[in-house]
Order: structure tokens, then C-alpha cells, then sequence
């Protein structure tokens, strides 16, 4: 298989809030890579976790179905998820998908944070 | 992951990055779809499709399953095996199942219908096709479907040859099908791909191909708040077409007899 060019790196943008960078390319080969950037994230008290794809140079459908398991644990913490830095291209892809009803998508990342949340696209 | 996380101040932004590049990848995916269109075809009854929406795992019902049956060991390139696959995909379904593509094939949004025997009945729906590059292709179902899901035909190198997977993230619809799988969807579901897998292996230069398969249970738990998906059931449904169908007919042949 081959190795997955992407790069996810953890900050914290608050007690409760964690942002995930992703540069590169999403697909199902980099889940370990993903769920490794979410147990970090999602350390001591993390209510939400923000994922930035400003740095998403190509997604495909296992990309997709990896961010559906991601959902599904974050769930499990009953955490948020939300979304900002989305190409147009790709928001129709989370449209069509319907991913846009569990991952809220944000134009910034300050309505992403949550510090204005009625600022959800659409 | 890349680094150790970088702290940043409560409340503070890190300064965006300038946009990378993009690698255009706009034809692999279907449009926009808000419900899917479809005309009549040749050979299946083409009912519960026409418009429904699309609904993935987000949608469905019941656990959810990432389950995954390939093949390893070709002597094809990855590319080569996805092309007939997509080429030949009705001949490798077990007997009696019918799936009918359009004529632009498994392209991105295009809309196959589907006839499936499950219990000794024909459940009629179909797939759209959410994704397709040179190493992979996606279905997605619409409501009604036994799954809100997506299922991804994949071929990539491995180790002593190509290896070729079928792999679905869905759970069941409703809570009739969910009832269903307990009471030996699963099971049936496994042959159904198991004799898939089998005969793409024959059909790429396999003389005995060994199916291996992988179930994980994503998620125990059920999204009771989606139980109305029952009313799009395409299974209940379609029985109901069976029974009525020759009564619909009936007219319109006393109609046309008339006419003659």
C-alpha cells in the first residue's frame, strides 16, 4: 500500500476546544495517522474537536468513510465535531455525503471554535 | 501525525496558512444529487429509486459495520483489475441478484438499479456511484436501501501481487433490516461478496481465489432516532409492487386490447 502523504498536527484552542491541522491528502491510508491526531486531541476535558482542512490538497471516498469512524468515536466522548477551511468542491463532496449533518461546517476558524455558533454554513 | 501538538492561547487563532496547490479531482465525484433521477431500464423493475435522497452511515439505523472481503495475489496491475471490475461488475454477482448500470457505465454520478433476492423475494433499489479514480470506485445508497452506506471496490499493491477489496461502512437502514441481518442478513451478505470476490478472481487469472474477510462493529449502538426510515423500506415495498403490479397492468392492457 502506498504510504499516505499527509501531516495532522494537534493545538489547543481552549480548555474544552482542539483544532486538528491536515495538510495533504486524505485518504483511508492515513486512519492511523488520524485516530493517533484524535487520541491527542481529545486528551483531559475536550468537548470539541475542530478539524482544519485549509492545508486538504485531495480527498477521497475512503477519506470520507475514515472521517465517518472519527464521528462515530467522537460521539462515543460525547464530543462535537466541526469543520472549517473547506474548499467549495469539498463541501458539496460533505453535502452529498450528508457528513454536513454530523460535522458542522464553518467558514473560519473562530465560528468553528464555537465562540460564535451561529456562524454555521450553509 | 507529524509533531507534538503546539499549545496555542486559549481563544487564539493560529494565522492560516497560505492554500496548497490542489490536485483537481472534481470528475472522480459525482455532482451535486439533492434526489436521484433515474429512467426505466431493460431487465430490472427500476422501482424505489426515483426521488429519494442519498443517506449514508450518518443516516441509517442500525450498528454500524466496516466489513471488507478482498482478494490478494493477482498478477494485474491494480488499475487493470479496477478497470474490468468495473467493466464486467454485474457478471461477478451470484445468480438471480440483477444490477443495471446506464450506458455511460460506473461513472461518477451515475445511477445503477438494482434487483436483489433476499428471503425468497426481489428487493428493488439501486446505488448511485459517488466515486471512481483508476484504483477505486464508491456506491452510495439511497433511502429504502437494506443499508445507509457506502461500499468501495479498491485494488492496490501488496506484497506477492495486487490485492482487490470490497469494503462497506453501513448500518442497516431501518429497524426491519437491522431485525433482518440479526436473523442471517450477515451471513448472507458475506456469500453474496464472497462469491463476488471469487468470481473476479477467476475472471482476473485466479484459478482458486481465497476470500479474506474482515467484520468490525464500528459502532453498538443504534440511532433509534432514524427508525422512520422504515417508510422508505425498499423490501416492503417492493413486495407490495409484486402483489399490485399486475393489477397496475391491468387497465392499461384492457386499454390497449381495446384499441386494437
Amino acid at each position: 500500500m502506498d504510504a499516505p502523504v499527509v501531516a495532522m498536527d494537534v493545538r489547543y484552542a481552549g480548555e474544552e476546544v482542539a483544532v486538528i491541522d491536515i495538510t495533504g491528502e486524505v485518504t483511508s491510508a492515513c486512519e492511523p495517522i488520524l485516530m493517533a491526531a484524535y487520541e491527542t486531541a481529545s486528551g483531559s476535558g475536550t468537548r470539541r474537536l475542530v478539524l482544519n482542512f485549509t492545508g486538504l490538497e485531495y480527498m477521497n471516498s475512503g477519506g470520507i468513510g475514515m472521517l465517518v469512524t472519527l464521528l462515530v468515536r467522537a460521539n462515543r466522548q460525547r464530543q462535537e465535531l466541526a469543520a472549517y477551511g473547506l474548499s467549495e468542491h469539498y463541501q458539496q463532496i460533505f453535502e452529498l455525503t450528508r457528513l454536513d449533518e454530523a460535522i458542522a461546517i464553518h467558514h473560519d476558524e473562530v465560528s468553528a471554535l464555537g465562540t460564535d455558533p451561529t456562524a454555521v454554513q450553509r | 501525525m507529524t509533531g507534538a501538538p503546539e499549545p496555542t492561547a486559549p481563544g487564539q487563532p493560529s494565522a492560516a496558512p497560505a492554500p496548497p496547490a490542489h490536485r483537481s479531482d472534481s470528475a472522480n465525484w459525482a455532482g451535486k444529487v439533492d434526489r436521484l433521477e433515474v429512467e426505466k431500464r431493460a431487465g430490472v423493475r427500476g422501482t424505489n429509486v426515483s426521488g429519494r435522497r442519498l443517506a449514508g452511515p450518518v443516516q441509517g439505523f442500525g450498528k454500524m459495520w466496516q466489513k471488507t472481503f478482498a482478494i490478494s495475489g493477482l498478477s494485474v496491475t491494480p488499475e487493470h483489475a479496477i478497470a474490468e471490475w468495473r467493466a464486467h461488475f454485474p457478471e461477478f454477482w451470484p445468480a438471480g441478484n440483477r444490477f443495471a448500470a446506464s450506458l455511460t457505465g460506473i461513472s461518477p454520478g451515475e445511477v445503477a438499479l438494482l434487483d436483489l433476492s433476499v428471503g425468497g423475494t426481489k428487493l428493488s433499489t439501486g446505488v448511485l456511484v459517488l466515486y471512481v479514480d483508476e484504483r477505486s470506485f464508491t456506491f452510495m445508497t439511497p433511502q429504502g436501501h437494506m443499508f445507509g452506506g457506502w461500499i468501495t471496490f479498491s485494488a492496490d499493491n501488496a506484497p506477492g501481487g495486487t490485492r482487490v477489496e470490497a469494503q462497506m461502512l453501513l448500518r442497516a437502514s431501518d429497524p426491519i433490516y437491522e431485525a433482518a441481518l440479526g436473523l442471517g442478513g450477515h451471513r448472507k451478505e458475506a456469500q453474496f461478496w464472497r462469491a463476488t470476490l471469487t468470481a473476479l478472481g477467476r475472471h482476473l487469472g485466479v484459478e482458486e481465489p481465497q476470500v479474506e474477510q474482515s467484520v468490525v462493529c464500528v459502532d453498538s449502538q443504534r440511532q433509534w432516532s432514524k427508525w422512520r426510515n422504515v417508510w422508505y423500506n425498499s423490501a416492503v415495498r417492493s413486495v407490495g409492487q409484486s402483489v399490485t403490479g399486475p393489477l397496475r397492468s391491468r387497465p392499461k392492457k384492457a386499454a390497449e386490447s381495446s384499441e386494437a
